[in-house]
């Protein structure tokens, strides 16, 4: 089967400043893609690559098996739900939702009648008549995504869409979209930098980090099984083992991540040739406490359960964990 | 926390100030009706319309009134072109000597009108070009760009650059995007702006003595009265005219521009 | 699905040129730039260095023909006792009338700025607005009238019985006179009312940055208000100020009809400028003359720029 879309070796390069890097990936048609990553990673590049806003200055995108070289973004089948919405100050609800009609000369009538049936579908019907400045950010944005969808797109791109919303809102929106897009088949391209909602939403993941794709996978692979240590930190909030201490353990020169579930906090006095940690602080989360940990140079967090023995900052602990709750990685990064 | 009252002695000053901006205008408009001819008595011994009416008569008046209609409104058509040329280019991107464009467009208001003035005449004498009502006209056009400049670069900045993006997106080609998107959104930026020009360009008078030639606009006309008057009563009532004509697009550019790019920083 | 992902594009000239200006934005940036910088970069620029290239050429006295060969001698002018004289006159000018611009406009923008709310936000706006963009020759015009020895102001001294006050005063010399219209007060004053509305906008913009709580803290702190006003608000303001003497003071230098109308026969370098490029034909020290106003102003605004003054514009 033919990707949806398909980056080969594209680079985007602003001088010296490689925002991104030779990036390769494929996404599957009705798949729903999530690129993640911290702020300047290169994820919003991508997906402004595929919409045609930037040009690659290397390698090529391509969209359903096309090439889009050169390609400018009003002949592309794909549409985008912007960060800010950008919905037209000047045009009402109706208006916004029927400009893609009414660029492509569908009657005024039908294209109307179009856009009340992409309301419904976002479930702002009888909003038509309202300017934006009207609305409310949740609002704005399910008309942003009527307007995205109104063209039937075969790539719908979604950046940071729910950025602006409240944490309610957000998760009942995380929800929606997930439903709309097993509705309607069409292939979502998912920009974030929250992992929670990454992983909640998306069949694939694709972490960012400078310029480069560092891994992709499915949620639960990204999430457990890091490949890399910046994987680890930011999506899995793992602690993350330097070769030397990997090596004390288990004689691997690797970087081991450890979530901080796993971690054991046992008497100093147990085991005089395993892991000493001082207690940095705690703090109680409600289903579990948290403890801080210096270990060495490094910082380290333990989840214990309710009922667990909570030591003291200050204390002297021991930190062990079950041989298969560590994970190993790359030697190196 | 502090007082919202102001205190009395800023209350008197700021009206005071404002009192001393507004009233010396006031007085032209009684002036316009006095029954004094020879002399700028007060107060007025009497009033009366009846210059209102001898103005009316007058062909230089009128004369004067038609070019200087005509000037102001090709000017400002130039204008509106060159300084929406300029500001769409400025605000687009950065591109490298952007500063100096801008710089460029405000040089000819930012330097004394009379260095704009002198270095167009000796320029129209070094190229033997004749004064004609041409020659008014690029003049004007040279200063009045920065307005509508100033008027569509501001506009053009609230515009975010996602909503060009987006009528691209949803398939609007770059001239489409234009109609529907960027036009709609700087139309009242533009209108104020050409209404501005328009009000520079139909009073002023120290470009144009330079390159006016023997033509006379109104402004150039109320200039010989000033300085050698002949009939002072309607001077009085071309004044007030003047004075009317200029109000309009003023308090028109004023109602497009209103509680968008001017009274910013409201509501904050 | 059938339908592709990308379309073959409409056919026609618009479309095809869409297409072409998409890919080259820099063919854009000059389209978008071209007709203005010919008109500003050729005709005005070019004008403005013919001019300037005029001041290297000098007069002879004799034929009163200009003669094409570069000397300073036209600049070495400028500098015999009656033209400095007039050089000295007008920036005295200029930086007396923008001082008493920015103490009259600094409470008209700061009332506006921190208390007038809403509607009267908006009347106050108007009523700097309208003053400045009414028209400049109705505003000297309506001096005149003021200034006049039976104009409004002498009847207003003569019925509160001060006449011998406004006598006394225009019997000072250098700011005195016969009547006010024709004493350096009046043009002074004529100077003011004119380019005031110019100081007050700039000032207001930059007071308007400054957020309520800056001034609450200082006040926290112990100030007085007094001591807010000094220590706080004057320094924020002061980058308005700046640019708004920056208009002020480029405008006072180039008038030459003011003080025309109003004032002395004592010439300003306007005047100067506009006698010697009309009767007396001698466009290289015309030419010089218009040189200074530059000068001063690329100084004075080198001079702003490093107090930040131009933020505030």
């Amino acid at each position: 089967m033919t990707a949806a879309v398909r980056f080969s070796g594209v680079s985007r390069h602003y001088g010296d400043v490689r925002a991104v890097d030779d990036v390769d990936l494929s996404i599957a048609e009705g798949e729903f893609f999530a690129m993640l990553g911290p702020s300047g990673s290169g994820k919003t590049t991508c997906l402004r690559l595929i919409a045609g806003f930037e040009q690659p200055t290397a390698g090529e995108v391509s969209i359903f098996g096309e090439s889009a070289h050169g390609v400018p973004p009003y002949r592309r089948h794909v549409n985008t739900v912007f960060q800010d919405y950008a919905l037209f100050p000047h045009l009402n609800v109706i208006d916004n939702v029927s400009y893609g009609p009414m660029i492509a000369g569908t009657p005024k009538a039908e294209r109307h009648r179009a856009a009340e049936d992409a309301l419904e579908m976002v479930a702002l019907p009888g909003y038509g008549s309202r300017k934006p400045s009207e609305l409310s950010g949740g609002q704005r944005q399910r008309v942003a995504l009527a307007r995205a969808l109104i063209n039937r797109p075969r790539v719908l791109l979604l950046d940071e869409p729910l950025g602006a919303l409240d944490l309610k809102l957000r998760e009942q929106m995380q929800e929606e979209l997930k439903a709309l897009q097993r509705k309607l088949g069409i292939t979502f391209v998912f920009v974030t930098h929250d992992q929670g909602e990454a992983l909640s939403m998306a069949d694939r993941v694709a972490v960012f980090n400078a310029g480069k794709i560092v891994q992709i996978g499915a949620p639960e692979d990204v999430y457990y099984r890091p490949e890399v240590p910046f994987v680890a930190d930011f999506v899995g909030s793992s602690n993350v083992l330097p070769p030397h201490l990997v090596a004390k353990v288990t004689g691997q020169w690797r970087h081991g991540a450890l979530r901080p579930e796993a971690v054991r906090l046992g008497d100093a006095g147990l085991g005089a040739d395993g892991l000493h940690a001082t207690v940095h602080s705690t703090a109680f989360l409600g289903a579990a406490t948290r403890v801080s940990l210096d270990l060495e140079d490094l910082s380290m967090v333990a989840l214990l359960p309710k009922g667990a023995r909570i030591p003291q900052p200050g204390e002297q602990v021991h930190v062990s964990w079950a041989a298969e709750d560590l994970h190993m990685m790359e030697a190196t990064e | 926390m502090h007082s919202d009252r102001a205190p009395l002695a800023l209350k008197i000053a700021a009206a005071a100030g404002l009192a001393f901006m507004h009233l010396p205008i006031l007085l032209i408009f009684v002036y316009a009706f006095t029954t004094e001819d020879k002399s700028y008595q007060w107060p007025p011994p009497g009033f009366t319309t009846k210059w209102i009416g001898v103005t009316w008569e007058r062909p230089d008046v009128w004369e004067a009134l038609s070019l200087s209609l005509k000037v102001a409104a090709i000017s400002t058509g130039i204008a509106l072109v060159l300084g929406t040329l300029c500001a769409a280019a400025v605000s687009r991107t950065r591109f490298f000597g952007r500063e100096v464009v801008s710089l460029l467009v405000i040089l000819p208001i930012a330097l004394p009108g009379i260095i704009t003035g002198i270095s167009l005449r000796s320029a129209f004498h070094l190229a033997d070009i004749p004064f004609s009502f041409w020659t008014i006209v690029l003049g004007h056009a040279t200063f009045c760009v920065v307005v509508v400049y100033n008027n569509a670069v501001a506009r053009f900045r609230r515009t975010s650059g996602s909503l060009i993006e987006a009528s691209m997106d949803l398939g609007a080609d770059g001239f489409q995007t234009f109609r529907y998107v960027i036009l709609p959104n700087i139309a009242t930026a533009l209108l104020a702006g050409g209404m501005l020009a328009f009000a520079l360009s139909f009073d002023e008078v120290i470009v144009t003595t330079f390159t006016a030639g023997q033509q006379q606009t109104l402004p150039i006309w109320m200039l010989e009265e000033l300085v050698r008057p002949r009939e002072r009563p309607v001077t009085n009532v071309v004044a007030m005219m003047v004075a009317l004509v200029t109000l309009l697009p003023i308090l028109g550019a004023y109602y497009l521009t209103r509680g968008t790019d001017t009274v910013a920083g409201q509501g904050k | 699905m059938s339908e592709h992902a990308i379309d073959p594009g409409r056919r026609g000239i618009l479309p095809a040129l869409s297409d072409l200006l998409w890919r080259n934005p820099r063919l854009v940036i000059l389209l978008l730039l071209g007709p203005p910088a010919l008109w500003l970069g050729i005709v005005y620029l070019g004008a403005l260095f013919a001019l300037l290239a005029q001041s290297f050429f000098s007069i002879d006295e004799f034929s009163g023909l200009i003669q094409y060969e570069f000397t300073l001698k036209t600049y070495r002018e400028l500098f015999t006792p009656a033209n400095f004289d007039i050089i000295l006159r007008t920036v005295v000018m200029a930086a007396s009338v923008t001082i008493a611009a920015a103490i009259v406009a600094f409470p008209i923008a700061y009332y506006a700025a921190r208390y007038a709310r809403g509607k009267w936000k908006a009347l106050f706006y108007l009523g700097v607005m309208l003053p400045l963009w009414s028209s400049y020759l109705v505003k000297v015009y309506s001096w005149k009238l003021i200034l006049a020895k039976e104009g409004i102001l002498n009847w207003l001294f003569e019925t509160l019985h001060l006449s011998w006050l406004l006598n006394a005063y225009l019997a000072i010399p250098v700011v005195g006179g016969n009547s006010l219209s024709v004493s350096a007060t009046g043009t002074f004053l004529v100077f003011l009312y004119v380019w005031l509305p110019f100081m007050v906008l700039p000032i207001q913009a930059a007071l308007e940055r400054v957020p309520a709580s800056m001034l609450e803290a200082s006040g926290d702190l112990g100030a007085t208000p007094g001591q807010t006003f000094r220590h706080v608000l004057l320094p924020l303001a002061l980058p308005g100020v700046i640019a708004g003497s920056i208009f002020t003071f480029s405008l006072t230098l180039g008038d030459y009809i003011i003080p025309q109308i109003v004032g002395t026969s004592r010439r300003f370098i306007g005047q100067a400028v506009y006698a010697y490029q009309g009767t007396a034909g001698n466009i290289p020290l015309a030419a010089a003359f218009a040189v200074v106003p530059i000068v001063i102003m690329a100084i004075y605004l080198w001079a702003a720029k490093r107090m930040g003054a131009f933020d505030a514009l």
